[in-house]
């Protein structure tokens, strides 16, 4: 990861190591017929250094579709500035836009594929608006075909393509221009869970082997575990999380990043155990505890070594192990007597081991 | 030969439906190419000049839309006699086949324009925005995107266009346009043979049944959005 560098003293190396670059950008939407102005992003600063995978996630209504249309140039920001490999979008004139896009390449939720093109036709549609002659067009869409593991498919259409098959038609449309920059907006939100990993591996794939920029927006935070380096939490149009993919997934801050982390990390407690949790210790309530287990420890056989140590009864109520960004992850919560003494010596032993812990409340 | 008229028609009045068959063809193809000239691309503008379309021209577009429903409001009977000094003016005449090619062309061009720019906003928003994704121009998304992708509606639009020209190509009869309208008035109804009117009304329903069936196979064909 780069040294954090300030804006202030050195603005042109920071938009050299960034592939796009968010300044402090706002979109406001013209209330229509007397009605008050939308606003759909505020305040927005975010930096996708070159060559990652930075994931926006938020709900619908978050703000992300906009967001993401701002890199392209499809929305114009109100305030502020949208920087593509150093390129200010907002200052070109809409033919030297045109020429940019060209260098940003997008895939969409529905595809967006023409039926009325074959699979080698679609993929040949924007070097045909770049004005390439036909042989040359020939010779960069096959191969593309064969990246995304389609060349058998050519000539079908794509109401005789699967979803996935689709969207690789679509990563393939998109790669046809050589871009250094790639925006997934909701790429495999319209798919099954197995075809959404060939496609989340596919984009990997790009990513590694044609040094592809990939800012992708999704509201599944599976597809940001799966694939992003960086993520950016968005709610009401405000970024309200930013970090390392691993960093928010063990240590998130905002409501809104737990709530969405929630299914992943074992925040979610079963009901028959949620039901009954109150938030004030009792006569012969356990508490329950919930251990982030990060890096180097999250293999640790932890548990065993606190309850022999503290000779406490210790009940897991739900555990999981897990890879995030490559790096093991695990999320445990236990039960244990819920009296002062054993729960302090019990945090206190699990903090020695440099683990982070909570309590969520009695049962 | 076999006599298909089963001896109701004399061989004249037999040669007489199949000058006005083929005036009443001649009519409604030179209008229809006509009328599809000027509507295919007026269509297209209206489709495309709406508030924040490819082409956002707001204003013109009202105005443009004001004409093309006046002209659709216009019952044809009037429009044929309320622009003849115009169809004098085009053709040097108000009478005969070619002059009522005028009226037809003037009545078929809104009408074609609004059928193309319902076709072309028929089609999915995402695909104008993938093409300005891809850094299209306004004329190459009209060109790659909204006429090929619309192409099947636009051939189903033109059927109609047709059917109808036929329809109102039998009216401009009333102004010595001839053709099958104008042979079943004048033979049918004025000198009261109901064999004529028959015969006029059978070739008509056969003429119509032709063209739809024609373009009703011809967009399956261009439609690809159906499996296999």
């Amino acid at each position: 990861m780069n040294a954090p560098v300030s804006v202030e003293t050195t603005p042109r190396r920071l938009e050299a190591a960034s592939a796009i670059l968010f300044e402090k950008v706002e979109k406001t939407y013209s209330g229509r017929h007397g009605q008050n102005p939308v606003t759909a992003l505020s305040d927005i600063s975010l930096a996708v250094p070159e060559g990652a995978i930075v994931g926006v996630i938020g709900r619908s209504g978050a703000g992300k579709s906009t967001l993401i249309r701002l890199v392209n140039g499809l929305e114009q920001p109100t305030a502020g500035r949208v920087v593509v490999d150093g390129v200010d979008i907002g200052a070109l004139s809409e033919q030297a836009l045109r020429g940019q896009r060209r260098a940003i390449g997008m895939i969409f939720q529905h595809f967006n594929l023409l039926a009325r093109r074959t699979a080698y036709a679609n993929v040949a549609l924007p070097l045909e608006i770049a004005g390439l002659p036909q042989r040359e067009i020939k010779s960069r869409v096959e191969p593309l075909l064969e990246l995304v593991g389609l060349a058998d498919k050519r000539d079908r259409y794509p109401a005789e393509l699967s979803g996935g098959q689709k969207q690789r038609v679509g990563i393939a449309r998109a790669l046809a221009t050589q871009p250094r920059v790639l925006l997934s907006d909701e790429a495999t939100s319209a798919l099954d869970p197995e075809t959404t990993n060939q496609i989340l591996a596919l984009l990997r794939k790009v990513n590694a082997e044609l040094k592809l920029t990939v800012l992708l927006i999704t509201h599944e935070m599976a597809v940001i575990k799966a694939v992003a380096d960086k993520v950016a939490v968005i709610d009401g149009g405000r970024i309200v999380e930013e970090g390392s993919t691993y960093e928010v997934f063990a240590h998130p801050r905002h409501a809104t990043t737990r709530s969405f982390l929630s299914a992943l990390t074992g925040a979610n407690l079963p009901p028959y155990v949620a039901d009954r949790l109150k938030a004030e210790p009792g006569p012969g309530r356990d508490a329950l505890i919930r251990i982030v287990f990060t890096g180097g420890h999250a293999t640790d056989p932890v548990l065993s070594r606190v309850a022999r140590l503290l000779s406490v009864d210790i009940n897991i109520i739900q555990a999981q192990v897990d890879e995030i960004a490559g790096r093991p992850f695990g999320v445990i919560v236990i039960s244990v007597p819920g009296d002062a003494p054993t729960l302090s010596a019990v945090t206190n032993a699990v903090e020695r081991l440099k683990l982070s812990s909570e309590v969520l409340g009695y049962v | 030969m076999f006599d298909f008229t089963f001896g109701l028609l004399s061989p004249a009045m037999v040669d007489l439906i199949l000058e006005a068959t083929r005036q009443t063809l001649y009519m409604v193809l030179v209008s229809g190419l006509l009328g599809t000239a000027i509507g295919l691309p007026l269509g297209v503008f209206l489709a495309t000049s709406r508030p924040g379309e490819l082409f956002a021209a707001p204003w013109l577009n009202s105005a443009l839309g004001l004409v093309v429903n006046a002209a659709r409001s216009t019952p044809f009977i009037i429009l044929v006699v309320a622009i003849i000094p115009f169809t004098r003016l085009v053709a040097g005449t108000s009478i005969g086949t070619n002059a009522a090619i005028v009226p037809l062309t003037v009545a078929a061009a809104p009408f074609i324009a609004r059928l193309i720019e319902a076709s072309i906003r028929e089609v999915d928003q995402g695909l104008v925005e993938a093409a300005r994704a891809m850094g299209a121009s306004p004329l190459q998304i009209v060109a790659k995107v909204l006429l090929p992708e619309a192409l099947p509606s636009i051939t189903l639009a033109l059927t109609l266009a047709v059917v109808s020209l036929l329809g109102y190509s039998a009216m401009v009869g009333a102004v010595g346009g001839g053709g099958l309208g104008d042979l079943g008035i004048r033979f049918g109804y004025q000198r009261f043979m109901p064999e004529v009117m028959a015969a006029v009304v059978v070739v008509l329903i056969l003429l119509v049944q032709g063209v739809q069936t024609l373009g009703d196979g011809l967009a399956r064909r261009l439609d690809k959005r159906h499996r296999g």
